[in-house]
């Protein structure tokens, strides 16, 4: 089942009610998604040069100062980071690659959640409710959120397997439905490099994303190919730095609903989810069309939206 | 919280439950606890908010107006009630309904009138992909258009659609019959237009005044089933 929720703020007076706003979201779709819960938060954005990575170590009584002094250590670098139940999020000046290198060999033990200049992603086993209390959703401010509730079809109930799922660049995806092919695509984005942490389907499709946009595609265009490539059966919500873009398979079996007021764009599983955000009796609400991008960004200074015409036969 | 139930206060006074301050549980159980003998009786529900199964199975001709959107399967297997949605309805909204009417204001997610075996929906915005799913004697009448695979499977009853459909229209399609107004982009496996006698006009012009829909059935086409799928074709063999 799972639920997906997102809310992007188009009127920046109101970012620092984010996670007030959208807890309750998260919450009221815990019957679609017991098992697990994450979210992504778009906040704080660190200097061009810099890197905002969230990592995470199921121990509580990790030792993330001592990870950190090995970075400064490393990288000769001034590191600034902060502690939140499982995970913690460091800024250093340094770029992506290499701050994933240095992990691999230093910090073999240690997950990256998500790694970019605005995102931070927070997950873990547990219903919403408990997830968003131990990562102080409620007080978090920023322009925009995903997140997700999961009921586990395709892979083991675990950390690593919770959504959102990151490949970088502030780029994040969620995923309502089941991939049938994705061992198949496992195994050619293997050939291209990519390197995977579970045997979930929701990771091949980010790294999916991930590998047509190094390819050169642009997000609207990475997610029409998936029409193609992609066998099965979803709803994707995907995070970037400055937007949100919102995708159904041409079946579309799997549900979603978009709203939209002058002050905010969300979308959602359920009508019911977005029925505590305010103004929301006034807002154009509509199911977005299958095998339809949907595409939210800042314009010059405003949101605006893109969608493609409808493409109505799968091809 | 029920009262016993007479006729005469059913008769009398309209029942508000406001869903900030009620279960749907309740709401639903005190439908139910009606009389089949009590008639009519008024209802009318607050704070939809999205919420899942609202009135559902009814048995009585009670009249229910529920104010803003609902969740899934609203109306489901309604039984000589009267609802109507003051807003949009997620999945599956009168699902297998009976008989009765159920009347939505807004737009209905997939699915809506699924099964259904009798009485009459009317939907004023549009409905998305497999409205009228394996019908069964239910007539929809959608003011907009349709989604994708409209009318799948359908058996028996009508759906009349004022806008346009998108595509695989009547899909496998078995007795039911489907006006369309608008265009279609493309029709189903086994979907064929079919001549519009004076007869369907006649029956056309009659579910669109019940359904209080003011359009002019001449201006539709009918379409239904070339039952060519149902028998196996020996032509057909090498793409089993």
């Amino acid at each position: 089942m799972c639920g997906i929720v997102g809310l992007y703020l188009k009127n920046p007076r109101l970012n620092g009610q984010l996670g007030a706003l959208f807890e309750p979201m998260l919450i009221e779709m815990t019957q679609r998604g017991p098992d697990s819960t994450g979210f992504a938060i778009y906040r704080d954005p660190v200097p061009v040069g810099s890197v905002k990575l969230v990592l995470q170590h199921a121990g509580l009584a990790y030792d993330w100062p001592r990870l950190v002094a090995g970075f400064i250590d490393h990288f000769r670098v001034d590191v600034d980071f902060k502690r939140l139940h499982t995970h913690c999020v460091l800024v250093l000046p340094a770029t992506e690659t290499a701050v994933r290198n240095y992990l691999t060999t230093a910090a073999p033990e240690v997950a990256i959640v998500s790694m970019g200049r605005h995102i931070e992603i927070f997950k873990e086993v547990g219903l919403p409710q408990e997830v968003a209390t131990a990562f102080a959703l409620e007080q978090a401010a920023g322009s925009h959120a995903i997140g997700h509730t999961r009921m586990a079809t395709e892979s083991a109930v675990t950390t690593a397997g919770s959504h959102p799922f990151s490949t970088g660049s502030d780029l994040c995806l969620v995923h309502n439905g089941s991939l049938s092919n994705h061992n198949r695509l496992r195994r050619l984005l293997s050939r291209h490099g990519a390197r995977f942490q579970t045997e979930n389907d929701t990771e091949v499709a980010a790294k999916y994303f991930d590998w047509q946009m190094q390819q050169g595609l642009n997000l609207e265009q990475a997610l029409y190919a998936a029409l193609k490539d992609l066998d099965g059966f979803y709803t994707f919500a995907i995070g970037t730095s400055d937007g949100f873009a919102v995708l159904r398979d041409p079946i579309a079996c799997k549900p979603a609903v978009l709203a939209e007021t002058d002050d905010w764009v969300a979308m959602s599983s359920e009508y019911r989810a977005l029925a505590s955000l305010p103004g929301v009796e006034n807002a154009v609400v509509w199911e977005p069309e299958p095998a339809t991008v949907y595409v939210w960004e800042q314009q010059g200074g405003t949101a605006r939206m893109r969608t493609a015409a409808p493409l109505r036969k799968a091809s | 919280m029920n009262a016993v139930i007479t006729e005469q206060t059913m008769n009398n006074a309209e029942r508000v439950f406001d869903l900030r301050q009620t279960t749907i549980r309740e709401l639903n159980q005190a439908l139910h606890d009606v009389p089949e003998t009590a008639g009519a009786s008024h209802w009318r529900v607050l704070h939809a908010a999205g919420h899942h199964a609202l009135a559902c199975g009814i048995n009585t001709p009670a009249v229910v107006t529920i104010e803003g959107h609902v969740g899934y399967y609203c109306a489901g297997m309604n039984k000589h009630a009267t609802v109507t949605i003051q807003g949009n309805a997620a999945t599956g909204l009168a699902e297998n309904m009976m008989s009765g009417r159920v009347h939505l204001q807004g737009n209905a997610s997939q699915s809506a009138g699924a099964t259904g075996r009798g009485g009459l929906l009317v939907i004023e915005g549009n409905a998305s992909a497999r409205c009228g799913i394996s019908l069964k004697g239910l007539d929809i009448v959608v003011k907009g258009s349709v989604g994708h695979m409209t009318g799948f499977m359908a058996q028996r009853g009508r759906i009349v659609i004022c806008g346009d459909a998108a595509g695989a229209l009547g899909d496998s399609i078995y007795e039911a019959q489907i006006f369309l107004k608008g265009s279609c982009v493309d029709l189903g496996a086994d979907c064929i237009e079919k001549e519009m006698r004076a007869e369907h006009l006649q029956a056309l012009a009659e579910l669109l005044e019940t359904a209080g829909i003011n359009e002019d059935a001449r201006k539709f086409h009918r379409y239904g089933s070339a039952r060519k799928l149902y028998h196996f074709n020996i032509d057909h063999a090498d793409q089993y």
